[in-house]
């Protein structure tokens, strides 16, 4: 047993989450009639009023396009773009600006970087080491860039308890390796990676390291030149931002020497049909019209985040996670799939003679709302050999009445199958 | 609606113990089938004996709904004909996809139990995953698996 599991879970730090759960107009709801119980942050979390009125105040007073006009509108849309830009570097401690490039959110952020880092550098019969917990947004890309190129992936195996298979890491890296893509902490599993010792040991190797931050950044603070990655992918609407923004975070140097991903307007110096130059760090990366209202709402989201403070956050989810493993551990005939000693709020589970789809659907008509399925994560269920978990997954809003709701609901369920 | 209206009896009880869940060494036919949404899985086995269903068998692993349907299915079908599974084929289609299909419910005697699935669209999939597959191994021997999506 180990040390986390002995301390008492009803001593939960001080955190107000009733206070701020306030703060988000559709978590009021009913659903079915029952008061919404919202344990799906995983897959996308719910939005503050302060976002939802940074969106609404944008196109109410500012709406016009960035970095074009010298109309007065279009000039404050710039420096509110822009300084949504200023936020998510602060946030994450980026070291300038022109490191942040807004994208549609991680999954863009991984293709860029592939399709733009990759394609450029690697040669065939170079390898890409990733791990068994990806989420397909962090294999499918690789592939691609596999069948363009002849790339070769190598894969960091798992535990049963969903960690990641101790030495097997070091041992897969070559004279051919040229980039480690990894998930900061799994989606499906919840676990986190020791990232940093990851990262020091590509390094040493002269071999880059991507992080897959869509779990992270809602949830622990991120620092990534405390980590010291060379690539940082997230989306904003993990963390309480809109659905269509995300970040790529990248050190100015490896920027400096890709190539464009996208082409078109903003990302161009000069145009001529001989041949066309490139504008400066991040536009380079920034074809076209960008999300302007997604944006500043994110920035919205990162301000929020900021007054609520993120080890505060983590501190919280973490006495959560501990009380909610607990609680689920008691349901008879229940098994939690991933254990690691390092967690995030992530609670996937299966029940004997229990399709998860029908644990979700019966926790629903509860007001409960899970996701069950492969989370986009189908080698974690081949690992484990099943085809889908149920998964409950916390965001700071939640409560330990969140968490006994769901074991009530799932009490409904047992009953059902009975 | 009431959950109940869902996982009424003879559903649970064909999901703790599926009728015909199990191989047909010398089928005539065997179909996959697959759902991506939610990883239901199953094979379908069919041997005819001429136009005449004399064995219908399912394996695989699913939610209560797929395991259900296919049990029920498997149970109707053996001794039909071809044309009487096409036939039934498109009474259940409706019955899980259109509102007023009520009127044939006697017809479908056991299978009416399903008719609840329809109130509940994310799981209407589930339902439709062995129908879809019988259907292609009876129109198409050979082809690749079924996925619903
Ligand atoms: C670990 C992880 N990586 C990447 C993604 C992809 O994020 P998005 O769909 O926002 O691009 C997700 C979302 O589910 C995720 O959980």
């Amino acid at each position: 047993m180990n040390a986390r599991h002995d301390r008492n879970p009803l001593l939960m730090p001080d955190f107000d989450a009733p206070r701020w759960r306030r703060d988000f107009p559709i978590l009021q709801q009913q659903i079915h009639g029952k008061p919404l119980v919202y344990l799906d942050n995983a897959a996308t979390s719910q939005k503050p009023q302060a976002v939802i009125d940074a969106v609404a105040d944008y196109y109410e007073k500012l709406n016009s396009n960035v970095h074009r006009g010298v109309h007065q509108l279009s000039e404050l849309a710039t420096v509110a773009y822009e300084g949504a830009r200023e936020k998510l570097r602060r946030f994450i401690n980026a070291a300038t600006l022109k490191e942040i490039i807004f994208v549609r959110g991680a999954t863009e952020a991984i293709n860029l970087v592939a399709q733009s880092y990759g394609r450029s550098r690697f040669q065939s019969g170079d390898e890409i080491i990733l791990s068994e917990m990806e989420h397909h947004s962090n294999i499918v890309p690789w592939q691609l860039l596999r069948e363009q190129m002849g790339a070769v992936l190598k894969i960091v195996p798992i535990t049963d308890a969903g960690e990641l298979e101790p030495g097997a890491y070091e041992k897969l890296f070559s004279s051919r390796t040229r980039l480690v893509a990894l998930a900061h902490i799994s989606n499906a599993l919840g676990s986190i990676n020791p990232v940093k010792k990851m990262i020091a040991h590509a390094h040493r190797h002269g071999v880059p390291v991507l992080l897959d931050g869509a779990q992270a950044v809602p949830h622990l603070p991120v620092d990534v030149r405390d980590l010291d990655c060379d690539f940082y992918a997230f989306s904003g609407h993990k963390m309480f931002g809109p659905t269509g923004i995300g970040v790529l975070y990248a050190k100015e140097a490896l920027l400096a020497e890709m190539p464009p991903y996208q082409g078109g307007g903003d990302m161009i110096r000069t145009v001529r049909f001989t041949g066309s130059t490139w504008n400066e760090l991040p536009h380079k990366f920034e074809a076209g019209t960008p999300d302007i209202a997604g944006t500043i709402g994110l920035g919205a989201a990162v301000d929020y985040l900021g007054s609520i403070g993120m080890l505060a956050i983590r501190n919280y989810e973490q006495a959560l996670l501990e009380y909610g493993t607990q609680r689920l551990q008691a349901v008879k005939n229940l098994k939690l799939v991933g254990t690691a000693r390092h967690k995030a709020g992530v609670l996937s589970f299966v029940m004997e003679g229990i399709h998860p789809h029908d644990i979700g659907t019966i926790v629903d008509r509860e007001g409960v709302a899970i996701r069950t399925g492969h989370h986009c994560a189908m080698p974690v269920m081949e690992h484990f050999r099943i085809p889908a978990t149920a998964r409950a997954s916390l965001a700071f809003y939640n409560t330990r009445d969140d968490i006994d709701a769901l074991v009530q609901a799932l009490e409904k369920v047992r009953e059902i199958f009975r | 609606m009431d959950l109940k209206e869902l996982y009424k009896d003879v559903i649970v009880d064909h999901n703790r113990s599926p009728r015909n869940f199990r191989k047909i060494p010398d089928a005539t036919r065997i179909q996959e089938g697959f759902n991506p949404l939610c990883g239901d899985k199953l094979t379908v086995y069919l041997k005819l004996d001429g136009e005449r269903i004399s064995d219908l068998s399912f394996e695989g692993s699913g939610c209560a709904i797929s395991v259900a349907s296919a049990s029920l299915m498997s149970e109707r079908l053996k001794g039909k004909t071809v044309m009487e599974a096409q036939q039934l084929f498109d009474k259940m289609h409706a019955l899980l996809t259109r509102e007023d299909a009520d009127s044939d419910l006697e017809s479908l005697g056991k299978l009416a139990v399903l008719s609840g699935v329809r109130e509940y669209p994310s799981r209407v999939k589930c339902a439709t995953l062995c129908w879809h597959t019988l259907k292609n191994i009876l129109e198409h021997p050979g082809n690749p698996p079924v996925s619903t999506e």
